[in-house]
């Protein structure tokens, strides 16, 4: 048999094995521990700025003296005495945090999860009927409105979903520093707009779970469809998203946040599909249809269900659920029920119009009726101006041109789309089209 | 990502200690266990099996398959259930197997990774049957 480094002994093992440690740790509990801490604090950017601190000593202390025994109870005392450290600090100011430093350093030792020995006044940080709804607090407050959606990613993604820095800037394809600055800075601005750590009130909570919902499908598509950089796909970075909609469903189980949770899983379904060997995209009507996750498709037509089932009718999330759902029902493109998702980007275009349902909508329209129908709509849009500047516009009129014959002038707008596209990879499918005619 | 099984095995010695546990309190555990996966969105899937000795056992050590009732008296070790779980790496697979409420000697969970379609050939004629195979189930399961 062969001995393996304990995970739970005090005694220091290979440095690197002790970081993913960490990291796993980390993913598991950054929410839970910052959420704790960010409501004993009432403050989110000072809760931050303790975990991280935390986290930080464990990257040190954990390879060299080995893994705590309970690893949670380890981060959340650390934190807390940075936080009580910091509330001193401020306590000549203001005698607030003296008071504050006081209520926490009363706690006595902070443990928490299952299995560990509770020690006097844990419960302080660590209450279990609290701990959902700190989470909850937690992404609501990452999301604010005040802040920048590049912000709200970022914070998202570190205090909810537990990526560090590098993780983050790795998945951005900016440097560090850059997703380090986006961190602080949406701290000040949350700090300068005094916004409290709490879920909204109910006449707020619709707007501002669509802003929650907003920056998870934003980490999604940025992963799903990678707008820069030689990569057509960054999987984990959707899957990080698809993750946090799971959560969100537990947390919020609001029909849009099903729809959410369905379309996320029934598009990344298809990701198997979706990459040559070497690669490459791989377009939807060349997908090899057997390599798609069957049970991705199951988990998203539940949650589709879900959000159905509630009579409401579906958001913009449930409606492009439901047409991904189509898609991945059908056998082959020339099966799909073209006539069905027409009708779906007609009433999405209702609840949430916008140019590119228009254009999803024409080539909808462009398989169910041919492309000359598919044409006059593109044909619309390019009249009204809308879309200017994007390879979308080009790259769908070229295709319907080409099918309806019409080689030159196919090949003008796919060779414009490729000049447009800022992705490499979907650039070189364009360029392979236009020299194709 | 990936997903990893997380497998329950015991002996039956853990397993006589742990029927001397109040089963609420057992249930209650599991329940708390398996709800902090879900909000976590980690929880693929999870069985817990019936008393092995409920069940049968196909030994292929001759040339004919020889069954017997159950693994007692030839094993040490059972197989009591299991739990997949999708994350981000091994070392989260075995935080999360940690947190388990399992408890007692010679009890343990074995983390192991789940193949993916990335760990086969995908011009092998078999492992194509497989995927139209799997696409069956699904379509049968909805």
């Amino acid at each position: 048999m062969t001995a393996v480094v304990p995970h739970d002994e005090g005694r220091a093992d290979d440095g690197a094995a002790s970081r993913r440690v960490v990291e796993a740790v980390w993913r598991i509990e950054s929410s839970r521990i910052v959420g704790a801490l960010a409501r004993y604090t009432n403050d989110f950017a000072l809760a931050e700025d303790v975990a991280s601190e935390a986290l930080a000593e464990a990257l040190v202390a954990w390879p060299r003296d080995g893994v705590p025994r309970d690893p949670v109870a380890w981060l959340l005392a650390t934190g807390r005495r940075r936080a009580i450290d910091a509330f001193r600090r401020r306590s000549g100011r203001d005698d607030r945090y003296a008071a504050l430093a006081r209520d926490l350093g009363e706690g006595g030792a902070v443990t928490g999860g299952p299995g560990t020995v509770a020690e006097a006044g844990d419960d302080l940080l660590w209450d279990p009927d609290k701990i959902e709804d700190d989470r909850l607090a937690l992404l609501f407050v990452a999301c604010h409105p005040v802040l920048s959606k590049e912000a709200r990613v970022a914070l998202t993604l570190r205090v909810v979903a537990g990526l560090g820095s590098e993780e983050i800037a790795r998945a951005f394809l900016v440097p560090v520093p850059t997703v380090q600055a986006r961190i602080t800075r949406a701290k000040k601005t949350l700090t300068a707009a005094r916004v409290p750590f709490e879920v909204p009130a109910a006449e707020d909570r619709a707007e501002r779970l669509g802003s929650v919902l907003n920056v998870v499908y934003l980490i999604f598509s940025e992963g799903s469809t990678a707008s820069g950089g030689d990569d057509w796909m960054r999987p984990d970075l959707a899957y990080e998203a698809v993750r946090l909609a799971r959560v969100l469903t537990r947390l919020s189980p609001d029909p849009e946040t099903f729809g959410l949770l369905a379309l996320l899983e029934l598009t990344a379904a298809r990701f198997p599909a979706r990459t040559g060997p070497d690669g490459e995209p791989v377009l939807l009507e060349h997908q090899d249809r057997r390599r798609w996750d069957r049970s991705a498709i199951r988990r998203g037509r539940d949650a589709l269900a879900r959000a159905v089932a509630v009579g409401r009718g579906l958001g913009p999330y449930g409606l492009q659920a439901a047409i991904a759902e189509q898609h991945d029902v059908a056998a082959s493109v020339a099966e799909t029920d073209w006539d069905r998702i027409v009708v779906l980007y007609e009433a999405l275009g209702r609840v949430a119009p916008s140019p590119v349902v228009e254009l999803n909508r024409a080539v909808a329209v462009a398989m169910a009726s041919g492309p000359a129908a598919g044409l006059g709509l593109v044909d619309d849009l390019v009249a009204r101006e809308v879309l200017s500047g994007s390879y979308l516009l080009p790259s769908v009129r070229g295709e319907l041109l080409a099918r309806l014959g019409r080689r030159d002038e196919a090949r003008g707008e796919l060779e414009l789309a490729a000049r447009l596209c800022g992705n490499a990879r979907e650039r070189g499918v364009l360029e392979a089209k236009a020299a194709a005619l | 990502m990936a997903k990893y099984m997380l497998i329950m095995r015991g002996t039956d010695e853990g397993q006589a200690a742990y029927e001397e546990m109040d089963f609420t309190e057992v249930i209650a555990a599991m329940g708390r266990y398996n709800e902090s996966m879900m909000n976590a969105g980690v929880l693929a899937a999870g069985e817990g099996l019936s008393d092995a000795s409920e069940g049968a056992v196909v030994d292929f050590s001759t040339d004919t398959p020889v069954v017997t009732d159950g693994p007692y008296g030839e094993t040490k070790e059972l197989f009591n259930g299991f739990w997949i779980v999708d994350v981000a790496s091994k070392e989260e697979a075995i935080e999360w197997a940690k947190r388990a409420p399992l408890s007692g000697a010679g009890t343990k969970l074995e983390v192991r990774r789940v193949n993916g379609p990335e760990d086969f050939p995908q011009d092998d004629e078999w492992i194509q049957k497989e995927q139209g195979w799997r696409e069956e189930q699904a379509q049968r399961a909805q």
